[in-house]
């Protein structure tokens, strides 16, 4: 067993961290949240030319697929600079939807533009009543003609207003939370009767929730087999996982140096917080729950991809249990050691806060993969 | 021992219920039950209607114009107006400064001040941090210099709550630099209004705007706004104190919130059945609210003692500990319990009548911002770590 990388996935890593050094500082991506499309469309086009949005793209459209220890090692480094761009949405997970989904022609039309930064696709997925579960979708699609018409309501989908194509997931056939009749569609944004209401999130990202009402869409936006989606979809949203895992652990860190670095040089009673034995326990435990979660981002790391699903499943939920717990605990401890700076909006550390929280709330919370590892023991 | 309340506690219940079934308007109640953000118009307007009531101090003697109602009733009282809904009290005049003055302050201090907070004609603030002074207060700079008849104030006080709307602040100033830290500190009553006062908002986490950074600038402050003799401020604040952690605890706002997170897992549904079935939910649930039911007891235990006129003493750390801790889980429940409609952030669904397009269930808009926010409530009021010091030194006597 080994945790070594390679020279070339080092040389990646620094490269990232160099980029992010450079153009995401914390004033810079404040710059960037209060921007009307609340992310930067020229720091997309430069991860473009590093590759980095073609790593989940095969070789013959001009990727590097399925390099995921490169993903995710490009997610920590996200992760520390608190990056409010599409990578997880449209470079992970749509781009792994369509490499496993789609057509040569549709992957020939589509994967080239999205390793070039000019096409964002992601998955519209979630709805209100299905909180977590990843089987129900009451979204419909029923044929017309040579097409389909889509009905239904999609729920937070992260990153849609940016996104040129939603790759929305519509019940074919089968009750509510049937893993069969799920079908992935393909619609292009401004197609007639797809409405988007925007938001930002509470970490300060954009997503919309989806109105379809009585979309039609061509024969050719049927992306996969007909209600055969769910074990794409699946497997999707376990490497998704994984990298928000490895993201996770990359905000974690810093967030765990900021906390370091305030008590050090914050001066009460005469001496820096950090000489306080009581602050000195806290920071240890949240070292602890650091390291904890970076062993689990390398489980869901290695299983991420495996063919062994009942094994990937199990190893990504642990892992996100794992960074569940840690996001909590490392998030909170590291306002509350802040003080009253700490719940300013003035700080870096109020923002990993909240990314933490939403990290802990996406593709699936603490209980939820907490259920998901007993069910997938058994 | 009973821990039951007596039949006239009982009747004194029913009568404050019938009260605020009839008197809180009812939008002010709907923006607190539903979590939205409070403006400043129902704190000052709720005041006024106690205040007609006769109920204006309910924690001040009936000789400055309060209830004189025991710990007790106090207690009851708080608690019911919570469980209605009413936006709460400010605590700056009527727990803080208020008692201040009627304990230490002269008559003249008595007689202009105390009424005017009593008919919200005044809003108070309190001015005791600095940028370098937070759990250290002692170490505190703003100064005081005596000149004539006035004293001349320099200085920042940060994180001061509400100040944006304050009349007045009550400031812990140093008026002896030669003197140890707690020796040389005063207690001055300064005009918000007065020249070279100035009130920079802080934006917090969630985008609001609650604490304020407040500069002082060769501020002229008469000399008869000193509470009490010169460099004796720090033992009247220790004394406000006492009285800012009474009903610390929080308990009547803590079982409002536990009402609307059950009421929220009834609503919302997992794996098709009403959240509030789930086994691994409800057991989270349950132990929150089985923390609550000791702490309320708990609670009750230290005011007897003090309606016992045993003086409240380092118990209030326990309460406050317990009690923020006990806010804090609600509010990360209520996230939990609305799945990924926690999620969107529209600053402008915060507030009562927001009309743009609904996303997820109503309930659900102010959660996350909330539960951002109330990491605030270890944080304030002397920190849960430096209630922890007070536990250890004064209980433990370690
Ligand atoms: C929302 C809000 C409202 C507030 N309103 C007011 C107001 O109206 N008026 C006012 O005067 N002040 C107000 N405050 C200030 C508040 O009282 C201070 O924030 C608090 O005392 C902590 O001080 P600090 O922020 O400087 O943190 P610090 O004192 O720097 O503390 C940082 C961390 O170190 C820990 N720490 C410090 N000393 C010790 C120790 N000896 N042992 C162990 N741990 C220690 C603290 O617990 C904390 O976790 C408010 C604060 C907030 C956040």
């Amino acid at each position: 067993m080994h945790f070594d990388l390679t020279d070339e996935q080092r040389a990646l890593s620094d490269m990232v961290a160099r980029f992010l050094a450079q153009e995401y500082a914390f004033e810079a991506r404040k710059k960037i949240l209060r921007s009307t499309e609340g992310w930067s469309r020229d720091t997309w086009a430069k991860m473009a030319e590093m590759g980095l949005l073609g790593l989940q793209v095969p070789e013959e459209q001009g990727g590097m697929a399925p390099a995921v220890v490169e993903t995710l090692l490009t997610m920590g480094a996200l992760g520390k600079a608190l990056v409010v761009e599409p990578y997880l949405s449209s470079a992970v997970m749509g781009t792994a939807l369509i490499r496993h989904l789609a057509s040569d022609s549709q992957k020939r039309e589509w994967l080239p533009a999205m390793a070039a930064g000019e096409l964002i696709a992601v998955p519209a997925h979630g709805e209100a009543g299905a909180r977590h579960e990843l089987s129900r979708v009451s979204t419909s699609a029923v044929r017309k003609g040579a097409g389909w018409v889509l009905s239904g309501r999609k729920a937070v989908v992260l990153h849609a207003p940016a996104a040129g194509l939603l790759l929305v997931t519509a019940r074919t056939s089968g009750p509510d939370d049937a893993e069969e009749g799920i079908s992935v569609f393909a619609v292009p944004a401004g197609t007639s009767g797809v409405e988007l209401v925007a938001y930002p999130t509470i970490d300060g990202q954009r997503a919309a929730d989806v109105i379809l009402d009585g979309v039609e869409v061509p024969a050719a936006s049927l992306v996969g087999p007909e209600g055969g989606a769910f074990p794409v979809l699946s497997a999707t949203f376990d490497l998704g996982v994984a990298a928000l895992c490895a993201e996770a652990v990359g905000v974690l860190q810093t967030t765990l140096d900021a906390t370091l670095e305030y008590t050090r040089t914050r001066k009460q009673f005469g001496v820096p917080i950090a000489r306080f034995q009581a602050l000195q326990h806290r920071m240890a435990d949240m070292l602890i729950h650091v390291e904890q979660a970076r062993s689990m981002s390398y489980l869901a790391a290695m299983h991420a991809i495996s063919g062994d699903v009942r094994e990937r499943r199990r190893s990504v939920s642990a892992a996100k249990v794992t960074i569940g717990n840690a996001c909590r605990f490392v998030g909170q401890q590291a306002v509350q050691l802040h003080g009253g700076m700490g719940v300013t909006d003035e700080m870096a550390v109020s923002h990993a806060f909240k990314r933490l929280l939403a990290i802990e709330l996406s593709l699936g919370d603490t209980e939820h993969h907490l259920e998901r590892f007993i069910m997938e023991s058994k | 021992m009973d821990l039951t309340f007596s039949p006239e506690e009982q009747a004194f219940r029913d009568e404050v219920r019938a009260f605020l079934t009839t008197s809180l308007p009812p939008a002010m109640r709907h923006r607190v039950l539903e979590g939205l953000l409070v403006p400043a118009a129902d704190t000052i307007a709720w005041q006024r209607i106690l205040h007609r009531k006769g109920w204006g101090g309910p924690n001040w003697p009936v000789e400055f114009g309060g209830t004189g109602w025991d710990p007790v009733r106090q207690f009851i009282f708080e608690e019911e107006c919570a469980a209605a809904g009413t936006p709460r009290l400010l605590p700056f005049g009527l727990k803080m400064v208020g008692p201040v003055i009627q304990a230490f302050g002269n008559a003249a201090q008595k007689a202009r001040f105390l009424p005017r907070i009593l008919s919200a004609e005044d809003w108070w603030c309190q001015g005791y941090s600095e940028p370098g002074s937070g759990s250290d207060l002692a170490s505190l700079r703003t100064e005081a210099v005596r000149e004539g008849d006035h004293y001349v104030v320099n200085g920042q006080k940060t994180w001061i709550t509400l100040a944006q709307h304050a009349d007045w602040i009550f400031c812990l100033v140093r008026t002896d630099k030669a003197a140890k830290a707690q020796a040389g500190i005063s207690f001055l009553l300064v005009d918000m209004h007065s020249p070279g006062v100035t009130v920079r908002p802080i934006v917090m986490l969630d985008g609001g705007v609650e604490v304020n950074e407040v500069w002082f600038e060769d501020v002229k402050v008469p000399v008869e706004n000193r509470v009490g003799e010169e460099n004796k401020g720090w033992t009247y604040a220790k004394f406000l104190l006492g009285h800012e952690r009474a009903n610390i605890a929080g308990i009547g706002g803590s079982k409002r919130e536990l009402a609307r997170l059950t009421r929220i897992a009834s609503l919302e549904r997992k794996n098709g059945r009403p959240l509030s079935e789930d086994p691994l939910f409800a057991a989270r649930l349950a132990q929150v609210e089985i923390d609550l039911i000791a702490l309320e007891i708990t609670n009750l235990r230290v005011l007897s003692a003090e309606a016992e006129k045993r003086t409240p003493g380092p118990e209030a750390s326990l309460l406050k500990i317990k009690g923020t801790e006990i806010q804090q889980a609600l509010t990360e429940l209520m996230v939990q319990a609305v799945g990924p409609y926690a999620l969107p952030f529209r600053i402008g669904a915060l507030e009562d009548g927001f009309q743009g397009p609904p996303v997820g269930p109503d309930y659900a808009a102010p959660l996350a911002a909330t539960y951002c926010n109330m990491r605030k409530a270890s944080i304030y009021g002397g920190s849960n770590e430096i209630q922890k010091n007070i536990i250890t030194q004064m209980i433990l006597a370690l």
